[in-house]
């Protein structure tokens, strides 16, 4: 819950602490199972292997971030987003997804990128610089993820209208998080999908932070009782439980394919890193509000409920462990080698058929170059 | 061939439009049971129905966004905004989504959006009624920007803007909306090219730049100064982004002199732009600097002030007395 002292109108807007007994949890941070009247049916075919695979994907998710964030300090990529802590939240929702399902994401998303089936060398393209989409939003049902916050929410309700009007049962999910929560596109997006009852699922992930700003700064109420607001179902879920969090996705998607409309699911988590590699999180976050999230990692309590069911031998943790070691390898192979995009391709594909002025100056500046063809000025 | 009016004309287009191409759906406010504020899509939604005429909520950036929603789904959306003055809201989707989306992902995804927007003043209308927000979108790369004047290229214009893979920002002259004309029912292949601007008047004195609601006052303009034994050439720009160049060129080449005129304000506008473009290519032809008419650059002034706003008749053979380096121009206006 929001802590009670931000009510008075003096106190600073705050993150929140764990752990909230509000919110839909089947799976509490010691691996317990905790049965749930409404839930349950919905992860009743989870068994003990699926939650192993559910559990690998994590553990991939973590390893590749981990290595993308090496490979921006070591110089190979420009920039990254970690997702660290909120693998939970990422996979329960993604695995929850059908393939004719289309994703319309922020940029921190990379373990649902992952799930959707993006390519490792998809994943780090946009952050070396060498491209401004990484993967092709058609072969995995996935848009180019969105920089401009919240802005992605609106272009899921359009999609899910689409599917709407071509009578098929697909649904569009607009991941966001806390900040965009702020964000007229977000509002208006609720407008739309509610008016239309688009089949559209509004995914937040509470990480309880933009940037520096703390969710308490976004919203004195919960989040996902902003939705209430627009008559669209929302849920709070631990979103540090994958189980939760497919079980609550899962319930979304049914409502959207049954015609019933839109729904807003807040995965109340917290980002463990910064913002961004560039962030430095010890000038804002109270390190021990991050100790108190620590107790709460999603794939520890995966691995304690797996290994209480024997479930999990020593073997099979070996092999997940050897598969995320080399998706992470493949991440960082493929980024060393990528090469720089050729410098006319910078004129590329501004319109369909390109315009006679920026065919001009694409020769001029070609001509341009070659003048330094041969010299040591050049950029060999 | 039929006599309408520019309005009425749209309105066909669009209906040829969405009985081309099923995908083709239209959004915006008050455009179903009402048929726009306008009565451009008059009837539009009794005949294709709700689902592909779609009244929206009163919020432009959604509109917008959702219309981009729409495309990745594989529409062709086409947007009205209701007026010039509330693009504004819809700005942020049309320069950060609709106009890049192409160039990010490489070419895979595209845009064929298109964006209705009643524009410009003389209808004597209150604040954000009468604006000329087109430089906005000139600048902006990855949207084509054009503008329609006469009933005819109003009707086959806008249907190639839906039918173009590109997003099109497609501004209607609102003043001229009940000037009549005859309309043919163009075959798209045969018609002249979206961007390309056409040459409405020959001359060989000056060469008159203009688009949208100033081409009736241009033309006005060559058959008023051909009294006084000027020959001006006329262009309508019709496609401001990208704008095409050649065809001033090959006009100023034979004139020498340049008069370009738009209702928007002058500071980085599309004037400025064809005026120095013309003058790099054609810099040892002109025998006068190119001239600009346009808006002050002050916003839109009160209806009662915007006579004195908006470029007219007199203003243009002013110019045109400029750029011929007459003794006996009208006084008191300089470029």
């Amino acid at each position: 819950m929001l802590r009670s002292d931000v009510s008075d109108g003096r106190a600073l807007p705050t993150t929140e602490e764990p752990p909230d007994p509000e919110l839909v949890q089947l799976l509490a941070p010691d691996g317990t199972r905790r049965a749930d009247p409404v839930y349950d049916a919905w992860v009743e075919d989870v068994d003990a292997e699926r939650l192993l695979s559910l559990y690998e994907d994590m553990v991939v998710a973590r390893r590749f971030d981990v290595e993308a964030v090496a490979l921006q300090r070591q110089g190979q990529l420009g920039l990254w987003p970690p997702l660290l802590g909120q693998e939970a939240a990422q996979i329960g929702s993604a695995r929850a997804l059908r393939p004719d399902d289309f994703v319309f994401t922020s940029y921190r998303e990379n373990g649902v990128a992952y799930c959707r089936g993006a390519a490792p060398v998809d994943l780090v393209r946009v952050w070396r610089g060498n491209a401004l989409a990484g993967w092709d939003p058609w072969a995995i049902g996935m848009a180019t993820p969105q920089v401009m916050i919240g802005a992605q929410t609106l272009h899921a309700t359009g999609y899910a209208l689409g599917c709407a009007k071509d009578g098929v049962d697909s649904v569009a999910v607009a991941y966001f998080g806390d900040g965009a929560t702020s964000k007229g596109d977000v509002h208006e997006a609720m407008v739309f999908a509610s008016s239309f009852a688009a089949p559209v699922v509004f995914f937040c992930q509470n990480n309880q932070w933009a940037i520096s700003e703390p969710v308490g700064l976004q919203s004195r109420h919960p989040l996902a009782d902003r939705a209430l607001g627009y008559g669209i179902p929302s849920v709070r879920v631990d979103g540090n439980d994958v189980l939760a969090v497919m079980a609550a996705t899962r319930v979304a998607l049914d409502r959207a394919r049954r015609g019933e409309g839109p729904s807003f699911i807040e995965a109340v988590t917290y980002r463990m890193g910064p913002h961004t590699t560039s962030d430095d999180p010890t000038r804002y976050a109270d390190p021990e509000v991050r100790e108190q999230w620590a107790a709460q990692d999603p794939i520890v309590r995966v691995e304690q409920h797996l290994h209480t069911r024997g479930a999990l031998s020593e073997d099979r943790a070996q092999e997940v462990k050897e598969h995320a070691e080399a998706f992470a390898m493949e991440l960082r192979d493929a980024t060393y080698g990528m090469t720089a995009p050729e410098p006319l391709t910078v004129f590329d594909h501004v319109l369909v058929q390109p315009s006679a002025e920026l065919e001009r100056q694409r020769s001029q500046y070609a001509a341009y170059l070659a003048m330094f063809e041969g010299t040591s000025g050049g950029d060999e | 061939m039929a006599t309408t009016t520019m309005a009425a004309a749209l309105g066909s287009g669009l209906r040829r439009a969405m009985e081309d191409d099923p995908r083709v759906v239209l959004l915006g406010e008050d455009i179903g049971r009402l048929g726009g504020v306008f009565r451009v899509t008059d009837g539009l939604q009794r005949d294709f129905g709700a689902d592909r005429v779609m009244d929206t909520p009163l919020a432009e950036a959604g509109i917008m966004g959702v219309a981009v929603g729409l495309a990745y789904r594989g529409f062709r959306p086409v947007v009205e905004i209701q007026f010039d003055g509330f693009v504004y809201p819809a700005l942020d989707q049309m320069v950060t989504q609709v106009g890049r989306l192409h160039y990010r992902t490489g070419g895979t995804v595209r845009m064929p959006v298109t964006i209705r927007i009643p524009y410009g003043g003389g209808i004597g209308a209150v604040e954000h009624h009468s604006e000329s927000p087109e430089a906005y979108f000139a600048h902006t790369p990855g949207l084509r920007v054009v503008s329609c004047a006469t009933p005819q290229d109003a009707h086959t214009m806008i249907r190639q803007a839906i039918a173009c893979d590109d997003p099109v920002v497609f501004f209607e002259p609102k003043r001229r909306y009940w000037v009549k004309g005859s309309v043919e029912d163009e075959v798209l292949d045969d018609a002249l090219p979206l961007d390309r601007a056409r040459v409405v008047v020959e001359g060989t004195d000056v060469t008159l730049v203009a688009y949208g609601p100033l081409v009736v006052t241009a033309r006005d303009a060559a058959l008023a100064a051909a009294d006084d034994g000027l020959s001006i050439e006329v262009i309508d720009l019709r496609s401001l982004s990208p704008l095409d160049l050649d065809t001033v060129e090959t006009s100023v080449r034979k004139t020498g002199r340049l008069v370009v005129t738009h209702e928007a304000q002058r500071s980085g506008g599309l004037g400025a732009e064809i005026a120095a473009s013309i003058t790099e290519r054609c810099f040892s032809l002109l025998h006068a600097a190119p001239v600009r008419v346009t808006g002050f650059d002050v916003p839109y002034p009160p209806a009662k002030l915007e006579e004195h706003f908006l470029p007219d008749l007199d203003r243009l053979l002013d110019a045109v007395d400029q750029v011929m380096g007459r003794q006996h121009s009208l006084t008191g206006w300089s470029a």
